[in-house]
């Protein structure tokens, strides 16, 4: 058992498949094809900061902000209830949290297309009342309800995890020491449960700002994100130098998040997941 | 009083889990295809499904690439796990970093990364384009960190004298792996291959960019469907997934069950 040759397949294998991949978006993100060859140029970066493509960036941003506050809003309180019941209960509504996750990204984001759509079920039950249809479909609010759909199971279980091991004597003590309930909430429960928060905000936010199917069925072409962006300059438009260009600022965007929240995580002592 | 709100607020938010689902299945039997009314009820999406010779060869495509890419990905991962389990700090922080990339890199970076390297490639050759192999080999390099995650941390709990212990008595190299450490690391070897085999059959992003013309998974053929619009052939799938899933689900608790009585 001390030899490391069961590793060296593995090895090549990543140096193929991980390593030079990365290099060659690298590669691509900082030339241009240009008379028979590649020149070094910063033009692709250049013009990913052109207005339009900064405005992408920042609705990608705003959009995964959104979505992690509206989940950490309506997770918290699921954490909480759930993470005070008894075992037996907790364990079947955690479960039935989870039930849902296990159905295809694809599929779970398709149904929200039959209840919003135009001839979709809310529209029809206003149609029966008298009421006028609403637009339901592709807008934002559309792509953040799809995205929320999607990873709000990511918000409740990082933060139940935390608050389940929580010492409840420690909120009885609070209580006994005279303080009402949103001073106990405020200042007993909430801080214990941070490094909860921080993974949960982490696990949203990320598959947040990079979805692209998401915007695709229930945006449409009325809200592009960078995820959008990226995958039409390689499979329509075949401009690799943008795309890749969009793909290693992606890459920074998520390597700055993991960086913010590793350190408050670390502040906090103890990473949940 | 408060019970009661607690209680309200949870229906309501696992009723936003499942209400999506549930409209879905129902209506999978619906006759009109106008999503509105209620036509009355039929089997005949899922005999149409079942007609869908596209559908059919995408089904078959996803067993298929899942099974292989998590065989493989379960023996180049359990092998390379052993290795990386006897190297020094170091090396081993440097092989787990590289392994950890696809794991945290955006499906969408790492989907668009294999594409170029494999068009990159089959230009350098002059021929060949993307396909089934290449989608299996996709699969295989985003499944093989998932296997190493879940079984190095089973080898470094085993005992290290409980290999050299058979050596002394006289097993060969091969012996000593077989009968003592592979029985000890099976389970976290299988649960690895399952997460696998998962990962595999639920991938769309990283498939729909390194497949070629005319092969595609369920999740593509999903994809292209759904971009135009809502298909009733959609939500007879969608209903046959859940069933399933929720099959599987029970069957894994009740074994699971079942080990602790025993």
């Amino acid at each position: 058992m001390r030899s490391k040759t069961p590793a060296y397949p593995y090895i090549v294998w990543m140096a193929i498949f991980i390593i030079i991949p990365v290099i060659l978006v690298f590669y691509y993100a900082f030339t241009k094809t240009e008379s028979g060859g590649m020149v070094f140029t910063l033009e692709n970066f250049a013009r990913a900061f052109e207005p339009i493509y900064l405005g992408v960036m920042w609705r990608s941003i705003r959009l995964a902000f959104f979505c992690t506050v509206i989940c950490l809003v309506l997770g918290y309180p699921v954490a909480y209830i759930v993470a005070q019941r008894k075992t037996g209960t907790r364990d079947i509504i955690l479960f039935l949290i989870i039930v849902p996750m296990w159905m295809n990204f694809l599929l779970r984001t398709y149904a929200w297309l039959t209840i919003l759509e135009q001839n979709g079920i809310i529209n029809s039950v206003l149609a029966s009342a008298g009421l006028p249809k609403l637009n339901l479909l592709y807008n934002e609010g559309a792509v953040i309800l799809g995205m929320v759909y999607n990873f709000l199971p990511f918000m409740i279980l990082p933060i139940h995890t935390i608050l389940k091991k929580t010492d409840l004597s420690l909120v009885e003590a609070a209580q006994d020491l005279g303080a009402n309930g949103i001073n106990v909430f405020l200042r007993v429960v909430f801080p214990l449960s941070v490094p909860g928060v921080i993974s949960g905000i982490t696990m949203v936010f990320m598959p947040a700002v990079t979805a692209f199917i998401i915007s695709n069925l229930l945006g449409g072409k009325q809200v592009v994100l960078i995820g959008n962006l990226i995958e039409d300059q390689f499979l329509n438009v075949y401009n690799w130098h943008f795309g890749s260009a969009l793909s290693v600022i992606l890459m920074i965007i998520i390597v700055i998040t993991i960086g913010i929240f590793s350190v408050a995580e670390r502040d906090e002592g103890g990473a949940v997941l | 009083m408060r019970r009661f709100v607690k209680r309200l607020y949870l229906a309501l938010i696992l009723l936003f889990l499942y209400a999506p689902i549930f409209v879905l299945m129902v209506y999978s039997f619906n006759v009109s295809k106008s999503r509105g009314n209620w036509g009355g009820f039929t089997f005949g999406w899922y005999a149409e499904l079942f007609r869908d010779r596209q559908i059919m060869q995408a089904l078959w495509n996803t067993i298929v690439l899942a099974v292989l890419s998590a065989v493989i990905a379960t023996f180049l991962g359990t092998a390379s796990a052993i290795g990386i389990n006897a190297m020094k700090k170091l090396p081993k922080r440097v092989i787990l970093g590289i392994n950890n990339l696809p794991v945290l890199n955006p499906d969408i970076v790492t989907g668009v990364s294999l594409m170029i390297l494999f068009i990159f490639a089959f230009n350098m050759i002059g021929r060949g384009g993307l396909g089934f192999t290449t989608i299996l080999l996709a699969h295989i390099t985003f499944n093989i960190p998932y296997v190493i995650l879940s079984v190095l941390p089973k080898l470094k709990q085993l005992d290290k004298n409980m290999y050299e212990a058979a050596l002394d008595l006289g097993a060969t190299p091969a012996a000593a792996f077989f009968k003592v450490i592979l029985p000890e690391i099976t389970p976290a070897i299988v649960s690895g291959m399952i997460l696998a085999f998962t990962l595999s059959i639920d991938d769309f992003i990283i498939s729909f960019f390194t497949t070629g013309a005319g092969v595609s998974n369920l999740s593509i053929i999903i994809y292209s469907m759904a971009r135009r619009g809502v298909n009733p052939k959609i939500n007879a799938l969608s209903t046959l997934i859940f069933a399933v899933v929720m099959i599987l689900l029970y069957l894994v608790n009740r074994m699971d069950s079942e080990k602790l009585k025993h």
